[in-house]
């Protein structure tokens, strides 16, 4: 070995160690706020509120979580927003499925124009429409109640978009095929064309529920009465009113982030998949 | 077999035509009536007003201080989420990185947690008195700062919080472009004797550049609608230095139930978001064709 290799291991040697010192250090800033958050979580009421702020529970307890669920109704919370993210996820499945098989196979006037109204769509805030939707919940008799915050969601440009990017790859001969031998236009879809979707609609999916459950800001518009809130909402509406009980607070957010967490965990294979297929759209 | 895509698509298209078209076309009449209380009470009451909510607005100085804080937010935040973005991209793609997965799902970890939940948890880590960061600060002789109490500090601090929670997402963007840039590039380049870092500067950056103006694009209308983060953690305050525009927004339509003005301020808010795109968009290709 002469001294320029020798010196070119050495490089590559010390490079080792910085790039992979830097990605442990990006790794624990990112992870450290939310294992504290479970630390805390397990504290008794108050110790959090001391100097210096104790990294670890003494003794392990689940008091906060009992308070949260016993006394701040927390199971109502984490049931609406089951419900809400469950019922929009099976339902807009179907219909963006629908919307974005015909947007890629079958053919109908004014197709093309008005796939290309949809995805100009895409760039205008979805604040801008939050005013008046509403007074049209007012007018449907629909504020403060989750129908409000599901009937909204039911379809989106960006799963139509999805659906239909991935279904252009089916071969048309199929569905000719099926047609020759008589079967009908729904009977095709439900029998040969949603199986095919299958890994695009889990992406969808997990997309799709891990949005709902985290949305904010029209959930907080549209849901006025404690009992109906989704827990983001519950979970802002409870930091205002026990700012300083932080280990209820902890609790409480670890209770609402534990699922999407877990959920990304165990089915990130297809949220980065549609992640990066998402981006392309701009 | 004509009706038939029109019968697919009809389900969809009328949910997105009823909550969010229409609502869309009605936002717009609505920003030039002067939709109040009284109007929500008795439509009667609504008049007619023209352009006179977005006069108004541009007399409003609540209103440009909105604008101007969420522009403080959009122009440090977005290049240093950007930065971060790329610096992790280029971590996690370094040959000699190892446990690829596993740093990867930690680092894209923030990105799936719920805004509310984690802005909780950073207004603790950032406590004047309770705080880990203060406590860490006093560690090596610095602070205490009043993180979200002090005007200079809390739009500081929630860019901070955007940054952590957000970097990842553009990380796996960044991380796809950089796997799709042709190795035969590197190859040349090496046998040429390139070093590393005009490596980086000559091949790198430039293959990267459309995907960096798509990051761009998609951070910066996602930041202009800032809402969640002062509504949790600052509430405006101190002296609305972390007013957004959307939470001006808010408050002018919920709190005030000025509709009609708040209409104005989402259109507003809208065309900022098209032309401060746009002329991202109108750079990248310059840049291009230089």
């Amino acid at each position: 070995m002469n001294a320029a290799e020798r010196a070119d291991v050495g490089d590559s040697r010390w490079l080792m160690w910085l790039v992979n010192g830097g990605l442990v250090i990006m790794a624990v800033l990112s992870l450290a706020p939310l294992a504290w958050m479970v630390s805390v979580s397990l504290m008794p009421a108050g110790q959090a509120n001391t100097v210096p702020p104790p990294l670890m529970p003494g003794e392990p307890t689940l008091q906060a979580y009992r308070e949260l669920f016993q006394r701040m109704g927390m199971g109502r919370y984490f049931l609406n927003s089951v419900l809400v993210s469950s019922s929009v996820t099976l339902v807009s499945l179907l219909l963006n499925a629908m919307a974005g098989y015909a947007f890629a196979k079958l053919r109908f006037a004014g197709r093309e124009r008005l796939f290309r109204l949809l995805l100009a769509a895409l760039v205008v805030p979805t604040q801008v429409a939050m005013l008046p939707l509403f007074l049209l919940m007012r007018e449907l008799g629909l504020v403060n109640s989750l129908a409000a915050v599901v009937i909204p969601a039911l379809a989106s440009v960006f799963g139509i978009f999805l659906v239909r990017q991935y279904a252009r790859s089916i071969p048309d001969e199929l569905i000719e095929a099926a047609r020759l031998d008589g079967a009908g236009e729904l009977r095709i879809f439900f029998t040969i064309i949603l199986p095919l979707l299958k890994p695009i609609l889990a992406t969808l999916a997990v997309f799709t529920y891990m949005a709902v459950w985290n949305d904010f800001m029209w959930p907080l518009i549209v849901l006025t009465d404690q009992e109906n809130y989704t827990l983001p909402v519950a979970l802002a509406s409870l930091a205002r009113e026990y700012a300083m009980d932080i280990e209820m607070m902890m609790a409480g957010a670890v209770v609402t982030v534990l699922p999407v967490l877990l959920m990304f965990v165990l089915l990130q294979r297809y949220y980065i998949q549609g992640l990066l297929l998402g981006s392309l759209k701009g | 077999m004509r009706m038939t895509g029109w019968v697919f698509v009809a389900p969809a298209l009328m949910v997105l035509g009823i909550f969010f078209l229409l609502p869309v076309l009605a936002a717009l009449a609505l920003s030039l009536t002067d939709f109040d209380l009284y109007a929500l009470a008795d439509i009667r009451n609504l008049r007619f007003v023209a352009l006179g909510n977005y006069l108004d607005l541009l007399r409003t100085p609540m209103f440009w201080k909105a604008l101007g804080n969420t522009s403080y937010f959009v122009l440090v935040g977005v290049p240093l989420s950007i930065a971060v973005s790329l610096g992790a991209a280029l971590l996690l793609n370094a040959p000699v990185a190892r446990w690829r997965w596993l740093f990867r799902t930690a680092m894209f970890a923030p990105v799936v947690t719920t805004l509310v939940a984690v802005a909780v948890i950073w207004r603790y880590l950032f406590h004047t008195d309770y705080g880990l960061v203060n406590w860490a600060l006093g560690g090596i002789g610095l602070g205490p700062v009043d993180w979200f109490g002090d005007v200079n500090w809390a739009m500081p601090t929630i860019i901070m919080f955007a940054v952590w929670k957000n970097f990842g997402y553009n990380m796996i963007i960044l991380l796809a472009g950089l796997q799709a840039i042709p190795r035969d590039l590197y190859e040349a380049a090496r046998i040429d004797g390139a070093s590393q870092w005009q490596q980086f500067r000559y091949i790198t950056l430039p293959q990267l550049g459309p995907v960096v103006l798509v990051v761009a694009v998609i951070t910066v209308s996602s930041y202009f609608q800032l809402f969640a983060e002062p509504y949790v953690m600052t509430r405006g305050d101190p002296l609305q230095s972390t007013v957004s525009v959307l939470y001006f927004m808010f408050e002018e339509g919920f709190k005030w139930w000025t509709l009609g003005r708040a209409s104005a301020v989402a259109f507003v808010l809208f065309l900022v978001i098209l032309v401060a795109t746009s002329l991202l968009i109108w750079l990248g290709r310059k840049r291009d064709a230089i």
